[in-house]
């Protein structure tokens, strides 16, 4: 049974009753959800978590979402992964990876928002619903709002990359493809909002589409038998993720389910959009909005909604934010794949390649139980790879060919590890 | 030379349900004196204690961020359309905050530090 939850405003305080609403009417700034710990503490203990469902519906208790609510779709409850092969490579020694992407049904961890979003536009009587998008949340909404029978209308930068685009199409949903980025198709949806009687998951049903993204931070605890980690690694976009992890932690310490201690954040970005990292070292406590050029396309928003908030985090935790170039971000999902089998979109590249320049910069030390979060898969950005490996040329089916074949790959990796010895 | 003003539905309440207006402001700090003057009981909400403009609310010329136009520099064109949209993102430039204080306003930078800690639940 959900606790009992409401809205209120993050920087006056004013309360307000549940409903489609994401601004305050006060001072104009951003609403979010509170749940009320204390009637929270009876529901949402170690025991009855873990006699609770394998998705992120484990957390209901704290979750916004109605007391009768019967969740339609098994998101969250991703591997946290030991990555030592990763490590040894980074000069880390206790390194976990968060998995999302294989989170269900999408393979991002934007299911874990959308089901929350979804919940509460059925409960507020909604019959379409939306996102503007950068493909993962697009791909999510759609298929989430097939399975409960919504209609959608789902609105993207133009240039999207096509598996994306097919991913949310598959699913029957309305695509609009706007000619701008990301910020051009946030702002529309603004105004698409305030005009439409739609729920808009990132827009009027924001402050409970982020609260979603707690359950990361749920699992992330659960996963390291109830304890947290030193440091978190968080993949920034909008900057929602990184702050929700932080709450998920804290509400953790305040119900007694682990103990408390300092974690430290870190946010990562592409250099070709990184209006939070840019706040982050500079210091500032406002964020320049920047016009994004990067091929992450998932984190190419240059007026991150949470950005301060995602910049006051990683402050107040001690952490840092730090971003990588699109040639490093590649090297990060090949590192990822080729170390630990795991193969991540462009956003996950980021993250990685941040992770490793974290450790090298020393900011993050060698023992430390660092978690580094994957957000989304690689088969939905097999584009940024594009001419990353060359075509073999084809043998014939005979044994003679393949040991020629063989005998051709030894000779070829003789020969770099004599040119290495000669460069050193 | 007039601009359209189209309001957010967040400041209805303090305008009389108005969703636009024509102005003849010439740059960003003009028209928001002028809007404060069409709709005084705006002001308060408009603006923070120590006097300066919210920094969730976000100005849009046509189709582009008003920062990246050169933000109270930018000089409006006859015909612009200027969109008001707040807590889309979290950004307001210093200088624009510096140039929005009131004569009146108290020193002190209303930095984010002031308000209620965002995200742990009350």
């Amino acid at each position: 049974m959900a606790t009992s939850y409401g809205l209120q405003c993050r920087e006056c305080g004013k309360r307000y009753d549940n409903a489609p609403l994401s601004i305050c009417d006060e001072c104009f700034s951003p609403l979010e959800v509170v749940c009320d710990l204390e009637a929270a503490r009876r529901n949402f203990t170690r025991e009855a978590i873990a006699a609770g469902p394998s998705s992120m519906w484990r957390y209901q208790a704290l979750l916004p979402v109605p007391d009768d609510y019967k969740p339609v779709t098994p998101a969250g409850w991703t591997p946290l992964l030991p990555a030592p092969r990763l490590a040894e490579r980074i000069g880390a020694a206790n390194l976990y990876i968060k998995n999302d992407a294989v989170c269900l049904p999408t393979l991002s961890f934007k299911d874990r928002v959308v089901a929350v979003a979804l919940a509460n536009a059925q409960a507020f009587g909604f019959e379409t619903v939306g996102c503007s998008s950068t493909g993962n949340l697009a791909n999510a909404v759609a298929a989430q709002a097939a399975r409960q029978g919504l209609k959608t209308y789902i609105l993207v930068p133009a240039d999207l990359e096509p598996a994306k685009i097919l991913n949310t199409q598959v699913y029957g949903a309305r695509l609009v493809r706007v000619d701008g980025n990301y910020d051009h198709v946030n702002r529309l949806c603004s105004q698409i909002a305030e005009r439409y009687n739609w729920g808009f998951v990132n827009v009027n049903l924001r402050p409970y589409y982020a609260e979603g993204s707690k359950t990361v931070g749920f699992e992330i605890a659960e996963q390291l038998g109830w304890r947290l980690p030193d440091n978190v690694v968080v993949p920034m976009a909008g900057g929602a993720l990184i702050v929700k992890i932080r709450k998920a932690f804290k509400e953790l310490v305040a119900l007694g389910l682990v103990e408390d201690k300092p974690v430290r954040f870190f946010g990562a970005q592409a250099t070709g959009c990184s209006p939070i990292s840019t706040a982050v070292k500079t210091g500032a406590d406002h964020i320049e909005p920047q016009r994004p050029a990067t091929i992450a396309r998932s984190l190419a928003i240059g007026n991150p909604a949470d950005g301060v908030y995602a910049a006051r985090a990683i402050r107040e935790s001690g952490g840092w934010a730090e971003d990588v170039s699109d040639v490093e971000l590649v090297s990060g999902i090949l590192e990822l794949a080729e170390t630990e089998g795991i193969f991540t979109e462009t956003a996950g590249g980021v993250a990685t390649a941040v992770t490793a320049r974290l450790y090298a910069d020393g900011r993050i030390h060698r023992d430390e139980l660092t978690v580094l979060c994957i957000t989304g898969n690689g088969l939905k950005t097999t584009d940024a790879l594009a001419g990353a490996y060359e075509q073999q040329a084809a043998i014939r089916p005979r044994l003679a060919d393949f040991e020629a074949f063989i005998e051709e790959g030894s000779q070829k990796e003789e020969a770099l590890a004599v040119g290495g010895s000669h460069a050193r | 030379m007039p601009v359209k003003v189209l309001l957010p539905n967040a400041f209805q309440k303090h305008t009389n349900g108005t969703r636009e207006i024509q102005s003849t402001a010439s740059n960003l700090p003009q028209l928001i004196e002028e809007i404060e003057t069409t709709f005084p009981s705006l002001r308060p909400h408009l603006r923070d204690e120590s006097g300066q403009v919210r920094r969730f609310i976000n100005f849009y010329v046509n189709d582009e961020d008003i920062r990246f136009l050169g933000n109270e520099n930018y000089a409006f064109q006859d015909g612009d359309e200027v969109l008001v949209i707040p807590s889309i993102a979290g950004g307001c430039s210093p200088q624009l905050q510096t140039h929005f204080a009131l004569p009146a306003a108290q020193p002190g930078a209303p930095g984010l530090s002031t308000g209620p800690e965002p995200d742990v639940a009350q």
